[in-house]
């Protein structure tokens, strides 16, 4: 576990979500420490889905708490997770395609001029920051000024990561981001994850790629069936330890 | 495994470099941009040849002038088409619309009122149409092809079928006058498209519709409202109509309570030449301004010519099929 003593971002307390009668979510209890990049790894209907959606107001856990930076947080809605500054980059990308790169980054955040009630855009105050979040990201599109449509799908896949590290002021949440990109773009994706704990910034990623886990992230937490079973930090653990631990060949911490 | 995508077919792998490809495609989308006034273009050069009465001024100015109420009946086209939707029910509110200001007019009311009828008149068929298709779901063909009906049935119940003539100085001098050669029609569709344009472009709201109709569950996904969105898109096509349907009365000198079909599929045709995509999150309001001033044109220079009024119909549909065309080749 990490040694800060400031309370971590985010915090899970014994989380049940039930659908039906399967318990996707089984007394789940969770830290992600503030800027870190922490992994959650775990075989598919370890509830990995259902602790993201729970996390970002999709669904409300039928029992057990959140905690925001130490203070308890109501999450009913995805407003209220966002309204707490949490980001989601989901593997089906949020980007309108149409839209140039500096609208979709500023979609629904959009700088207005100073008239009340018309809602008229500040084009050019949205372009120029754009360009100055790319850069600072170090993320290399043509121009802000083309539309999504004409980018690669790593470029896509950086530019929805840059648009909630923009947003996302306190925790940013990575669903695969890379599971449709290929060799050179998934490596491009995880400059960027690097850069991001460079700067300080909080990522929960989901992978399945524990190669990847291993490479990115701080710390590892595997789930299996609705429980977290160990959280590890990523340099006291191996791929096979983690596969033993997702698979259960390896029991966990209880 | 599914690409991360938003439905449509992305047609790029891995590869960043793909500058060759990059540069075709802005000449493609440029060339689809610019389609529409090219066909214009061709279009006045093919009757100028063939005729010396079509380009002269007063035509022109007939033209322009005529070409006014489906410029501003395809601007609202445009609003349910940009959110991926279509407005079919356009076809009664427009007779609605000019029906509510003749039966006010002729019950005595002030030629204010009557207009501000015929706006709300459509506004409201708008904001039905948008209830429905934004917040219950309802399939936007289904309920504006179930508005149209119901909206033509009341437009002849409270007109009983009757045309009622309206007689406005106001309304044929806006029909017939201008500013020294400029019409008044003309400055109507015109301030209708800048408006138009400026708010899909250059307001909050019309990056909202655009990202809507482009991709609703990514818009969502940041926080867009949306159902309210798209019911905003239908009231700003049924608000529209309303304007034209007082164009339509002054135009006409009366209120037809007719079902304007023509008017209809014409309003469709002209966003579609326009080159806005069906499938919506893009918009063209140049486009769709040339599209109904070339659909008119066809019709105003086949007359001239004196060919068959039968043969209009079947012109104005090869040249949607042509752009259909170059829609598909351009994908």
């Amino acid at each position: 576990m990490t040694t800060t003593t400031t309370a971590p971002m985010l915090e899970a307390r014994h989380l049940v979500k039930t659908f039906n009668a399967v318990r996707a979510l089984d007394d789940l209890s969770i830290t992600i420490a503030a800027g870190e990049v922490t992994a959650i790894v775990g075989d598919n209907g370890a509830g990995k889905s259902t602790l993201v959606r729970c996390l970002t107001g999709v669904h409300s856990p039928d029992d057990g708490e959140i905690l925001f930076k130490g203070e308890p947080a109501k999450l009913s809605s995805p407003e209220d997770a966002r309204s707490f500054g949490v980001e989601t980059v989901y593997q089906e990308l949020g980007l309108v395609e149409d839209l140039t790169v500096w609208q979709n980054l500023y979609l629904n955040r959009e700088l207005t001029k100073p008239i009340p009630l018309l809602g008229i855009l500040d084009r050019k105050g949205m372009i120029d920051k754009s360009s100055e979040i790319l850069e600072r990201l170090d993320v290399n599109v043509p121009s802000v000024r083309t539309t999504v449509r004409r980018m690669s799908g790593g470029q896509r896949q950086s530019i929805a990561i840059a648009r909630a590290v923009t947003w996302g002021e306190s925790l940013v949440i990575m669903d695969e981001p890379t599971a449709a990109l290929g060799v050179r773009e998934t490596a491009a994706v995880e400059r960027l994850i690097h850069s991001l704990r460079d700067q300080g910034v909080t990522v929960l990623l989901i992978s399945h790629d524990l190669d990847q886990v291993m490479r990115v992230s701080d710390t590892v937490v595997a789930l299996r069936r609705g429980r977290a079973v160990a959280h590890r930090a990523v340099g006291d653990v191996n791929g096979d330890q983690l596969v033993g631990l997702i698979t259960g060949t390896i029991s966990g911490d209880d | 495994m599914s690409r991360a995508s938003t439905g449509r077919p992305a047609a790029d792998p891995d590869s960043t470099d793909d500058g060759g490809k990059q540069s075709r495609r802005i000449d493609a989308s440029m060339l689809a941009e610019l389609a529409a006034p090219l066909a214009l273009v061709l279009v006045w050069l093919a009757f100028f040849i063939a005729t010396p009465d079509f380009l002269t001024t007063d035509n022109i100015s007939d033209l322009l002038v005529a070409s006014s109420i489906l410029v501003v009946l395809a601007l609202g086209q445009q609003f349910a088409v940009v959110v991926a939707g279509i407005d079919l029910s356009v076809g009664a509110n427009l007779p609605w619309a000019a029906a509510l200001l003749g039966y006010t007019v002729s019950h005595g009311h002030s030629m204010a009122i009557g207009v501000a009828a015929a706006l709300l008149g459509g506004l409201l068929v708008g904001l039905v149409n948008g209830f429905l298709i934004g917040y219950l779901g309802m399939v936007d063909f289904i309920v504006t092809l179930g508005t149209l009906s119901v909206v033509s049935g009341i437009t002849l119940l409270l007109t009983q079928g009757n045309t009622v003539a309206v007689s406005s100085n106001f309304l044929q001098s806006i029909a017939l006058d201008g500013a020294g050669p400029v019409r008044w029609f003309w400055l109507i569709a015109l301030v209708g498209a800048l408006g138009t344009a400026f708010l899909l472009f250059r307001m909050r709201i019309g990056t909202h519709l655009l990202a809507v109709g482009g991709n609703a569950e990514g818009a969502r996904g940041t926080g867009i409202p949306a159902r309210r969105v798209r019911m905003y898109a239908y009231a700003g096509s049924g608000l529209l109509c309303g304007l034209a349907g007082v164009m339509l009365v002054a135009r006409n000198g009366g209120a037809d309570p007719s079902l304007q079909t023509n008017y209809l599929l014409s309003s469709i045709a002209a966003v579609v030449l326009g080159g806005s995509s069906l499938f919506g999150g893009k918009a063209s309001v140049l486009g769709s301004v040339t599209g109904a001033v070339l659909l008119t044109s066809l019709v105003n220079g086949f007359t001239i010519l004196g060919i068959s009024q039968y043969y209009q119909p079947i012109a104005v549909g090869a040249v949607v099929l042509m752009s259909a065309l170059l829609a598909r080749v351009r994908e």
